[in-house]
């Protein structure tokens, strides 16, 4: 904790579902204090009621997502002081775009459904290659996949999009970069279904370009950049005749 | 919006770039030199060119516009349905009858 900083984080913190509301409460501010530290720290100490998800603490299993002073990020690795500099001001929220269970804590099946939705899994086809595939690691598929292949499901892109917030049948920016992801994979035998699957009302075509993804993924992924290459993959099939 | 529509509007968007500079640029063109109306016409009148070009602008106009329009609503309203897609498409063909009607008239005048 740095001399200029106040002894005491003032933090509000989301109560309730969809109505609920938000509560003060007033924490002891310390050296090197995550955000998840704060939680943890008025779960323990001042309301054991509270309800938050996290599982790993070191960046790895994204469970810990929320809206920190109005921007989504793990909790996990953000620091109190980079979020509220001398100010003393902790404003906590569940992911948006998301149905809240309780508190900090939300569904998150619908999302994990458009995964499927985006046939975000590897399909092998009826008569799976019987040796291992080669796949040279500088050719640009395999370049394609690796951009975004480190997606871990946290929900914070999801959260950060405006076109889910118009939309909330938009497939959205994870399950749209895990389809990109597949189509780049050479091994994979569905990918006709998966880009019709991607181009209906509520698939990448809708995509504003926002990049609020992009600007907000943890993992420094560009789902931006995954959506424009599924919108060009759409346009070649689509004028090859494809429906 | 589907995949044929995103074609379209993508495709007539390539076209209606340099249409719209063309025609912009005419304009600036000819009323440079003080042309009436009259002049104007006396060159547009049976000109093969001139009848060619704003077809496809026309046209490409008449494709484009709806499909945004329709994406606007879309996005903007609870207006999803096949109705909407009727009067969208109404739209293009009044868009297609007007603009056409436009060309012939300065084509044969």
């Amino acid at each position: 904790m740095r001399e200029t900083e106040s002894a005491t984080l003032k933090v509000e913190v989301w109560r309730g579902a969809a109505d609920g509301r938000f509560q003060a409460f007033a924490v002891p501010r310390r050296t090197h204090q995550t955000v998840l530290d704060v939680v943890t720290e008025i779960q323990r100490e001042q309301d054991s009621t509270l309800s938050y998800r996290f599982a790993c603490r070191v960046g790895m299993c994204g469970s810990c997502a929320m809206v920190v002073n109005d921007r989504p990020r793990w909790a996990c690795r953000t620091r109190v002081s980079d979020v509220v500099g001398d100010g003393s001001l902790l404003r906590l929220e569940p992911l948006r775009n998301f149905t809240v269970v309780k508190d900090l804590a939300v569904e998150m099946t619908q999302f994990f459904d458009k995964w499927k939705e985006a046939r975000g899994s590897f399909e092998p086809g009826p008569a799976p290659e019987q040796d291992f595939a080669v796949v040279a690691p500088a050719t640009p598929e395999r370049q394609a996949a690796n951009a975004g292949i480190e997606c871990i499901g946290c929900g914070v892109c999801y959260s950060a999009c405006d076109v889910v917030a118009w939309d909330p049948h938009y497939l959205g920016p994870a399950a749209l970069n895990r389809a990109w992801t597949l189509v780049n994979d050479v091994r994979d035998r569905g990918q006709d279904a998966r880009l019709q699957a991607i181009s209906g009302g509520c698939g990448c075509q809708a995509c504003h370009t926002h990049m609020n993804c992009t600007q907000f993924c943890p993992k420094q992924i560009a789902p931006t950049y995954s959506i424009a290459g599924l919108k060009r993959a759409v346009m070649k099939r689509t004028l090859r005749g494809r429906p | 919006m589907s995949a044929r529509l995103f074609a379209l509007q993508r495709l007539t968007a390539f076209v209606l770039a340099v249409a719209v500079a063309i025609h912009l640029a005419t304009i600036l063109y000819a009323v440079q030199g003080g042309l009436t109306a009259g002049e104007i016409l006396a060159r547009t009148h049976g000109n093969l060119a001139f009848l060619a070009f704003y077809l496809v602008f026309v046209s490409a106009v008449a494709i484009h516009a709806p499909i945004g329009l329709r994406n606007v609503v879309r996005e903007w309203t609870p207006w999803h349905g096949r109705s909407l897609d009727v009067v969208v498409l109404l739209f293009a063909l009044l868009l297609f009858v007007l603009g056409f009607r436009a060309i012939f008239a300065v084509f044969t005048s």
